[in-house]
């Protein structure tokens, strides 16, 4: 146990040193001094709203991984995450303030429509590559770029969209569709959703570890021919992998806009999606590795502000996730070379000895 | 990214069912590409009354927005003939584009070329190093590579163009190319464009725009397709590399130095991307870099890589296109892009009459029930929404994809991991 524990720690601790090494390198050369930059960044989780920010971010991002983990898990990468979360939170927005439904009941509806949204909008990559062979990393980042065209035409002026001042939203969701927060006063509000993603966390775990569907999601990634043989509908696993993928990477947005904004607006947030795969990487595709690394994530993104005032360039916080998500998947390869090394030296011990008692092995 | 059909090509690669001999070369399916999208777009003017659309001033911006597409195109072959897929180069780009803004701003608009290549060069030496030499998966090298180019690129962008230009999100404006005119021949097509003849004109417009204002990094990017075809298929270098790109294995057992082979490739391929990104800084009009500047061009190439069938020619026409589809948003009124549409229909009309002439009846009536779709639309509204212009380039990449996936011939071996001395 302990033993599975420390292999599966090495890498990402091994890629979060390298990653704080590197950044610190880059401090050292723009003539900062890493230290007190990290100083500062830790000092600013206590000022203000920002330790609450960051609790909703990590809420936010572990949505965004567990949507990205679940194609991993089956060797199909959903780059479109970014689009799938856009479309979602847009049509959510649309649809939550156009309706008129009792309290809770609102909500679960704008959520299923975000779910829905979501998955609509990776289902043509699901079918093309079913049928046609396209591979979806081709097709979901040209969705990724149309969901783009798509959000801005909905909330145009000439469609759902309303001018106030000089941003433009959708029409404002009812305070029935609103999901409240627990209200820290000037601490500020944690948003509901913040449980949807626990949820959504320890769901996956269950479902992958516990039931027939993540077995299979699991083995035809591991092999897929293995799978085949082994009665899985290759296909169908394909579809509804990307769908279930799609559906969660839908919710993404609704943290934010449930819990906040009430309306879909120009300012909505970019990146998550990307930031999503980096962490499923980061965490290994488990939900606490998952739970982790979303913290990680959302403590470089709402920290950094503090560097501004050590005039460091607060984009330092963005070098550190992109070193971080390159060096832990150099490190997976790095100890997955080693583990196998020392396994075939093991095993040519074992063997060895027993076919050549007086060879070299028995030394 | 292996397509299930292996299709021979042209490229002398020798597959183990015979290669069903092509009717044409590759350039004179590309001479006939040419002649067709003209013919169309002409057609289209002509019966649409929209002169816009050929133009000369459309031409000269499908020119500056064509070409970052197309040397990142270019960037996209030399990596994938080797084997290795480069979803990167949106990063290498972004790197470019700071480079190149860096250099220009010091040293003038060839070093801005230069510094915008080396910059580039070194993001695709960091995609080498992790999949070539560490066997990552290639996709996620890049998703990697774009954060941190993106990242990169705001934090040197913030504390070196910052005290020069007040902005953390702008380089200051930098030199640009002379550009040069064909005196003679750019008068004379001036002429004929402005007598509005049909068919004459419209190629006469188009040829104005390749003629007049002609920047230096035309020249470059041409000379680059060239060295790419004649590289990649004419030397023994080329054909080594793109060995390792469709059987690794083999190519290991006949002494090609596969991980040297690919280390060059990926690193050209940056090469080329930050060259793509030093045509966008210096296309720009004031030449500067801009945070989010390449707006996913890196993508857009890589789909003009795919609509080229991982070929330079292809490529090119492809860029052509999709720079097309971007400038004529830049120099038309919405009347003038909605009359794309137009362009559609003609398109899958004239594919009705092939299909029915190869006697395929479902494609040929899957194509008549798309025309009529597409003639229903344009004639119902008046214009295209615009918020959905930009995306052109992606929507017509899908509808490639999804027509002819099958017809597609990457590289075989493109995207799977290698490792010496591991083949079977």
């Amino acid at each position: 146990m302990i033993a599975r524990l420390r292999s599966s720690l090495v890498a990402p601790v091994l890629a979060v040193v390298f990653a704080a090494v590197f950044c610190a390198l880059v401090l050292i050369l723009s003539g900062a001094n890493p230290a007190s930059a990290l100083g500062a960044m830790i000092g600013q989780v206590f000022e203000g709203q920002v330790a609450v920010d960051i609790v909703n971010s990590t809420a936010i991002y572990m949505l965004a991984a567990l949507a990205a983990a679940i194609g991993f898990q089956m060797n199909l990468l959903n780059i479109g995450i970014e689009g799938q979360y856009r479309v979602g939170a847009v049509v959510a927005a649309i649809v939550g303030g156009a309706i008129t439904l009792p309290p809770v009941l609102h909500w679960l509806v704008i959520l299923l429509v975000a779910a829905l949204a979501g998955a609509a909008w990776v289902a043509l990559p699901a079918l093309l590559k079913v049928t046609r062979g396209v591979h979806e990393v081709l097709s979901t980042i040209m969705m990724n770029a149309i969901a783009f065209g798509l959000a801005a035409y909905l909330i145009s002026t000439d469609q759902f969209g309303i001018l106030t001042g000089n941003n433009i939203t959708t029409k404002p969701i009812p305070e029935s569709g609103q999901v409240p927060g627990i209200d820290l006063g000037s601490k500020g509000t944690v948003f509901g959703l913040v449980f949807l993603a626990v949820i959504a966390a320890a769901v996956y775990g269950v479902v992958m570890n516990r039931t027939r569907f993540g077995f299979e999601l699991k083995a035809s990634g591991l092999s897929p021919t293995a799978a085949v043989a082994g009665g899985v509908n290759a296909k169908k696993m394909i579809v509804v992998s990307l769908l279930v993928s799609g559906a969660i990477a839908g919710l993404v947005g609704m943290p934010e806009i449930l819990g906040r904004d009430h309306a879909y607006t120009l300012n909505f947030a970019a990146g998550y999606g990307f930031a999503g795969i980096g962490i499923a990487l980061l965490g290994r595709n488990h939900p606490v590795g998952i739970a982790f690394g979303s913290l990680l994530w959302a403590f470089l993104e709402k920290a950094k502000g503090a560097l501004d005032n050590e005039g460091v360039p607060r984009e330092i916080a963005t070098i550190m996730q992109g070193s971080i998500v390159l060096s832990v998947v150099v490190a997976y390869e790095i100890v997955k070379r080693v583990e196998l090394a020392a396994e075939q030296r093991r095993v040519g011990q074992a063997t060895g000895a027993a076919v050549e008692p007086s060879g070299e092995v028995a030394k | 990214m292996s397509m299930v059909d292996v299709q021979p090509d042209a490229s002398g690669m020798t597959m183990a069912p015979p290669p069903r001999k092509r009717v044409l070369a590759g350039w004179q399916i590309f001479t006939f590409g040419v002649i067709a999208v003209v013919g169309v777009l002409a057609l289209t003017s002509y019966l649409t009354g929209e002169p816009a659309l050929t133009s000369s001033s459309t031409m000269q911006n499908t020119v500056t927005l064509g070409l970052p597409i197309l040397l990142c195109g270019l960037g996209g072959i030399w990596s994938e003939r080797s084997g290795m897929i480069n979803i990167g180069l949106e990063g290498m780009m972004i790197l470019g584009t700071w480079g190149a803004a860096f250099g220009g701003y010091h040293w003038g608009p060839w070093m801005a070329v230069v510094t915008g290549m080396i910059c580039g060069a070194l993001g695709g030496a960091l995609h080498a190093v992790a999949t070539v030499t560490f066997g990552v998966n290639h996709i996620v090298s890049g998703v990697a590579i774009n954060l941190l180019g993106a990242g990169v690129t705001k934090y040197l962008s913030t504390l070196i163009f910052q005290p020069l230009s007040d902005n953390p999100r702008d380089s200051p404006p930098i030199e640009q190319f002379d550009t040069f005119s064909a005196p003679g021949l750019a008068d004379w097509l001036a002429g004929l464009e402005k007598q509005q003849r049909v068919i004459i004109s419209d190629v006469a417009g188009l040829l104005r725009g390749l003629v007049t204002r002609v920047s230096p990094m035309l020249i470059i990017a041409i000379l680059l397709v060239v060295a790419t075809y004649f590289v990649l298929w004419r030397t023994r270098f080329g054909l080594r590399l793109r060995s390792c790109g469709e059987n690794p294995v083999a190519a290991e057992s006949l002494g090609v130095n596969v991980y040297f082979h690919k280390y060059v490739a990926v690193i050209i391929s940056g090469a080329l991307a930050g060259i793509g990104g030093a045509a966008l800084v210096l296309g720009s009009s004031p030449s500067i870099y801009q945070e989010g500047q390449t707006a996913n061009r890196g993508f857009i190439g890589l789909a003009a890589m795919i609509f080229g069938n991982w070929r330079p020619g292809g490529t090119l026409v492809g860029a052509g296109l999709f720079g097309y589809a971007d400038g004529l948003r830049l120099s038309a009124t919405p009347a003038a892009v909605h009359a794309l549409l137009y362009a559609a229909v003609i398109v899958a009309g004239l594919l009705v009459i092939f299909q029915l002439f190869r006697r395929k009846w479902t494609t040929a009536a899957l194509a008549a029930v798309a025309a009529v779709a597409v003639y229903a639309f344009y004639y119902a509204t008046d214009e295209l929404p615009e918020q959905f212009l930009p995306y052109m380039p992606h929507i017509i990449t899908l509808i490639v994809l999804a027509l002819a996936a099958q017809r597609l011939r990457p590289p075989a071996a493109d995207g799977l991991p290698y490792r010496r001395g591991e083949g079977d």
